[in-house]
């Protein structure tokens, strides 16, 4: 049996996707032209920005279509720093490397950056966020949802904070993982700049959009000419903006169906852990992640031990996020939330998906406390721990 | 990421001995949680100074794991002077390799290696202390 449980990693693409793409890539246009052969191209390239526009409640002149979730972040971020002055920047201690190290390399361009912490559960600490705010922060980046743990964002009461005194500090969220897991609006979140990416809502691999809010201005981040509103040159990925046009459309519309299956697997999968392995910490609390993400740190074993056997069962799994797998460093997201290093080291993340049904998630409970029994008896920690 | 060689997938899925050792005469310990990977080597010598026995208890990667099965494999049979000079380089070679940010895996095996053998010498030194003392 082969079970795929690393879909906040990347999403096995739909079949209705994958013809909507095949399709597409007869229309060999330029969206830029004005023949037919382009007029073409370029209605499947706006189709599509309805869709992702319709998926999020916003203008579909609102939609920057982009080459993924990373570049969305950052032409929000340093498109945005491109056209202010101010020097100081706001973010959060559990963001997704593309934040980061973006704003770990802005700090080092001379911007002062503060990272907000967050709660054992991996939420935002609005109050710390609140005293940082001033007359000088540029923008502020915090995700909807993170990656690692699935832990839910209170995103509005962030804008509600900054905008309340601030008007003018830019709000950026970086929604990648929350988009077609939970239902959000951006004009209910507020948000200025909301970045979204196709490869993990079953669309293609590549392909990125980012909202930005009517009346705010960012600059392009590579010179071209006067494609997406002159923010992002470059001819259109037209086979993969339809795609992600598709899989934006059908995630939203199958939200609550998918979210009530995946909330039966939630529980049952914790249930079933809880009963058949001891001395374990499910990471951030189940009430306030992600429908599909279970995060859980078995102790005195090590994490890539824990997926390798996993991997001979066939069942595909990660530790903390796909970066972070094959790194040595221990999950920055677990340590913000202040796990003690042996809990980190042995923390993996489970993340369903559309797919996944009941029969993956026995065959999951079947084969993991044998492996983690094994991995635990090699575990020179086990003994001192007893 | 780079991917394990199959010796390496060998050692990871069926280690050789695994366990500790009841009365060992020398015992490696290194690394510390924080890094990821502590290993305890284990050795048993006999009277000819060769090693009769090893086992090892790692907390740690794949690479770490078949790392700590490799040491203990080869050391078995050799004599203490032959044990201590298995080098980390050795430990790679005979596992057909080990991708770049695991190598230090390899050292860590090769310092427990070490760890366990200074132990054995401290320790026989002791008893050789001892007895002459009562001698
Ligand atoms: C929260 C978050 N942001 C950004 C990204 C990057 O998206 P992409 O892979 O499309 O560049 C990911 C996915 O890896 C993510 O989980």
């Amino acid at each position: 049996m082969r079970v795929y449980l690393d879909n906040n990693s990347t999403t096995p693409i739909s079949d209705e996707v994958k013809k909507e793409i095949v399709s597409a890539m007869d229309v060999y246009g330029n969206p830029s032209s004005l023949h037919q052969f382009g007029v073409e191209a370029r209605n499947i390239v706006e189709k599509a920005r309805l869709r992702i526009a319709q998926a999020l409640g916003c203008d579909n002149q609102e939609i920057i279509f982009t080459g993924g979730g990373t570049e969305s972040d950052n032409l929000a971020v340093r498109g945005y720093l491109k056209t202010t002055s101010k020097k100081h920047i706001i973010t959060s201690a559990i963001e997704h490397h593309a934040v980061y190290n973006m704003f770990n390399e802005l700090e080092k361009e001379g911007y002062r950056v503060s990272r907000i912490g967050v709660d054992k559960n991996g939420i935002l600490d609005i109050e710390q966020l609140k005293e940082h705010l001033s007359e000088e922060t540029a923008i502020v980046s915090i995700m909807l949802a993170n990656n690692e743990t699935g832990a839910v964002q209170p995103i509005a009461e962030v804008v509600s904070a900054v905008k309340s005194i601030y008007p003018h500090i830019i709000v950026h969220t970086d929604a990648v993982q929350a988009f077609g897991k939970m239902k959000f609006k951006v004009k209910d979140l507020g948000v200025d700049l909301l970045s979204v990416s196709a490869h993990k809502i079953n669309g293609p691999k590549g392909v990125g959009a980012l909202y930005v809010r009517k009346g705010v201005k960012i600059k392009h981040l590579v010179s071209g000419g006067h494609h997406e509103r002159n923010i992002r040159p470059g001819t259109e990925n037209v086979a993969g903006i339809a795609g992600f046009g598709l899989a934006a459309e059908l995630s939203v519309s199958g939200i609550d169906r998918n979210n009530g299956q995946l909330e039966k697997l939630k529980i049952k999968f914790i249930k079933g852990i809880r009963e058949s392995i001891d001395n374990i910490t499910v990471n951030g609390d189940p009430e306030k992640t992600l429908s599909n993400t279970v995060n859980v740190s078995f102790n005195n074993v090590e994490g890539e031990s824990v997926i390798m056997m996993l991997d001979m069962h066939g069942i595909a799994v990660s530790t903390g996020s796909a970066c972070t797998s094959g790194s040595l460093e221990p999950s920055h997201v677990l340590k913000a939330m202040g796990a003690d290093p042996v809990s980190s080291q042995g923390s993996i993340r489970f993340s369903m998906g559309k797919y996944t049904t009941e029969d993956e998630i026995d065959y999951l409970l079947e084969k993991l406390p044998s492996v983690i029994e094994r991995l635990r008896k090699m575990s020179p920690l086990e003994r001192e721990s007893k | 990421m780079e991917q394990y060689s199959s010796k390496v997938m060998e050692h990871f899925t069926s280690p050789k001995n695994v366990g500790e050792i009841e009365n060992p005469s020398g015992v490696g310990h290194v690394g510390n949680p924080v890094c990821g990977d502590i290993m305890e080597l284990y050795i048993k010598v006999d009277d000819k100074e060769v090693v009769t026995d090893a086992k090892f208890k790692t907390f740690g990667c794949g690479a770490a794991i078949a790392t700590s099965s490799m040491v203990t494999e080869m050391i078995i049979g050799k004599t203490v002077d032959e044990a201590e000079k298995v080098s980390n380089r050795a430990v790679t070679e005979a596992l057909g390799g080990l991708p770049k940010v695991k190598m230090h895996c390899s050292v860590l095996a090769e310092e427990a290696l070490k760890k366990a053998i200074d132990d054995y010498r401290e320790r026989s030194k002791d008893e050789k202390n001892n007895k002459d003392n009562k001698g």
